[in-house]
């Protein structure tokens, strides 16, 4: 059924930290090994080892540059680079649901996970048009919709250990980037990273109402700055040079070297 | 967005088929008998050719039965059920006519308004989109119902409702193209809201996730051809559109108006092809694209 459901008992989504990922896309490819091997159709690729290879993702990591504005305290600001992981947001007003003309798009009203039926699906494309951030991947081998499941197939399932019930992107990041949870929860950890750091919706005039957050970069250090006044800075009495020629043994071989 | 040729076929061919059925439906021209058949067998050729090429970009078409159940939600699964009821409305009606030289008037009204509705629900499939800002607007159902009524109306012989219909369109068809080119940014949709990092700076896609290309990029950030945009409008309203009515308002022959509809399915074909090259869908913006 593609009507969306009132509400969801939960919210099941991904906090992004923007602050911290390293754009390793680590979690690129354990997301693509994942679901390659499990839910649904493999993650196909087309000519992988040719001039001009492809393939489906679930997950893609893009690198911005943001240059902050000049202003009189800071003349000549430094350029900052954020790596920008991307997946579904799985919207509570998720656009591509609404428009499958055949229900293979829904959106679970027990967890909120937007999901594909891949056997109803007629691979129309028309979810992939409504999703204005490029969750969607048609698989060009298998002519069916793939995208970000929450890894259903991880998060419920009492096979695996407790620690590995999260998705594959959140369980392999090494900075701790992606954290897993319910937002439906106001104590879970994702709602309170939420409140504590700003966390914000990609492109909210676009009405979809993401479930997932992104956390705002933090400010990085200005080293070309003075301290402002009061501040004081303990390591540079411990980094002054203690002298400006060397003595001794060094300044033994220093003029040594210098005669050859 | 990537103009898919199975997507400007179907959109063009059915679109007249369907305003060749409408005209058909309300009785204009009144025809029965084996003239009945050739205008009801253009129509038919029309509307479910253009029905099946739209099959042709499915990843699935075997399971294309399936699309008629969401009606509740989906335009496009409404249009699949408003383009098969207009058709068996239409057969029905058509049948009477054919061999039993009788119009079922009421039947006849019923298959027009089916048939508008399913150029009207197409028009919704595009006009629908938020994510594409050129064919978010009331202006796109207009457009395309307006051409549709026109087309059927050349294929109808409906030379005076012709005159009047296809001067609509091209009004039309200006405003939309007008309004379109600044659609985008009137959107207010950028790289800075679709990061959100725009509260730090300027903000500009420095490496994209990937060294070759994929599937979105190729589907919605096409960008061969945007430039001979302007060429191509001129091409379209003239064949399209003013090349047609000047050949009916000249002395009338079957000759001449043969070559007008040729003349105007060119025309709306080059119409299409920019309804799609132009649009833009704001995915594009986080590869540093439009």
């Amino acid at each position: 059924m593609t009507t969306l459901p009132k509400s969801t008992t939960r919210k099941l989504g991904l906090v992004i930290d923007l602050d911290t990922c390293v754009g390793c896309h680590a979690c690129v490819v354990s997301c693509k090994g994942w679901n390659t091997e499990n839910y649904g159709a493999p993650l196909s690729d087309q000519n992988p080892y040719g001039a001009d290879p492809s393939g489906t993702f679930l997950n893609r990591v893009h690198s911005y540059e943001v240059q902050p504005l000049a202003t009189s305290a800071m003349p000549h600001p430094a350029a900052q680079l954020i790596h920008f992981p991307k997946s579904c947001l799985h919207c509570q007003d998720a656009p591509c649901v609404t428009v499958c003309p055949t229900g293979a798009s829904y959106k679970r009203v027990e967890d909120g996970i937007v999901l594909v039926n891949e056997s109803d699906c007629i691979g129309c494309g028309l979810c992939a048009w409504a999703c204005p951030y490029g969750a969607r991947e048609m698989d060009q081998a298998e002519g069916v919709m793939k995208k970000c499941t929450l890894c259903v197939d991880r998060i419920y399932n009492e096979n695996l250990p407790e620690i590995d019930r999260v998705p594959a992107c959140v369980r392999t990041c090494p900075a701790g980037a992606r954290h897993f949870g319910d937002f439906a929860d106001p104590d879970s950890t994702v709602s309170r990273l939420t409140a504590e750091r700003g966390g914000m919706d990609l492109m909210p005039e676009q009405g979809t109402g993401p479930v997932n957050k992104y956390l705002p970069p933090r400010p990085k250090d200005r080293l070309d700055q003075p301290k402002p006044d009061g501040e004081i800075d303990i390591l540079a009495p411990f980094l002054t040079p203690v002298m400006e020629e060397p003595a001794g043994f060094l300044g033994w071989l220093d003029r040594a070297l210098e005669r050859i | 967005m990537h103009p898919a040729p199975s997507v400007i076929t179907f959109t063009t061919l059915s679109g007249l088929g369907f305003g060749l059925l409408f005209w058909l439906g309300i009785g204009l021209p009144a025809v029965t008998g084996w003239v009945a058949f050739t205008f009801f067998a253009i129509a038919y050729a029309l509307a479910v050719g253009g029905l099946m090429a739209s099959t042709f970009h499915l990843g699935h078409p075997e399971r294309a039965i399936k699309a008629f159940s969401q009606w509740r939600s989906s335009w496009l699964s409404r249009e699949g059920i408003c383009a098969v009821a207009a058709l068996v409305v239409m057969a029905a009606y058509g049948a009477g006519l054919v061999f039993f030289d009788a119009r079922i008037a009421m039947l006849g009204w019923i298959g027009a308004a089916l048939s508008l509705a399913t150029v009207f629900t197409t028009s919704m499939i595009y006009a629908q989109m938020n994510t594409v800002p050129r064919w978010k607007t009331p202006l796109t159902p207009a457009l395309l119902i307006a051409i549709s009524l026109a087309g059927g109306a050349l294929l109808a012989g409906q030379i005076s409702a012709v005159l009047i219909l296809i001067p609509i369109a091209a009004v039309l068809q200006v405003l939309w193209w007008a309004r379109g080119d600044s659609a985008f940014a009137v959107s207010g949709t950028t790289l800075a809201t679709a990061t959100g990092l725009g509260d730090i700076g300027t903000v500009r896609a420095f490496e994209p996730p990937h060294t070759g290309t994929n599937y979105l990029l190729r589907e919605m950030a096409y960008q061969v051809g945007r430039k001979h945009a302007r060429k191509l409008r001129v091409i379209a309203l003239a064949l399209g559109y003013a090349l047609p009515v000047a050949l009916l308002l000249a002395p009338f022959s079957h000759a001449l108006a043969l070559v007008a509809v040729i003349s105007h399915v060119a025309g709306i074909l080059a119409s299409r092809w920019l309804f799609f090259a132009e649009a833009e869908h704001v995915v594009g913006l986080y590869y540093g694209r439009r």
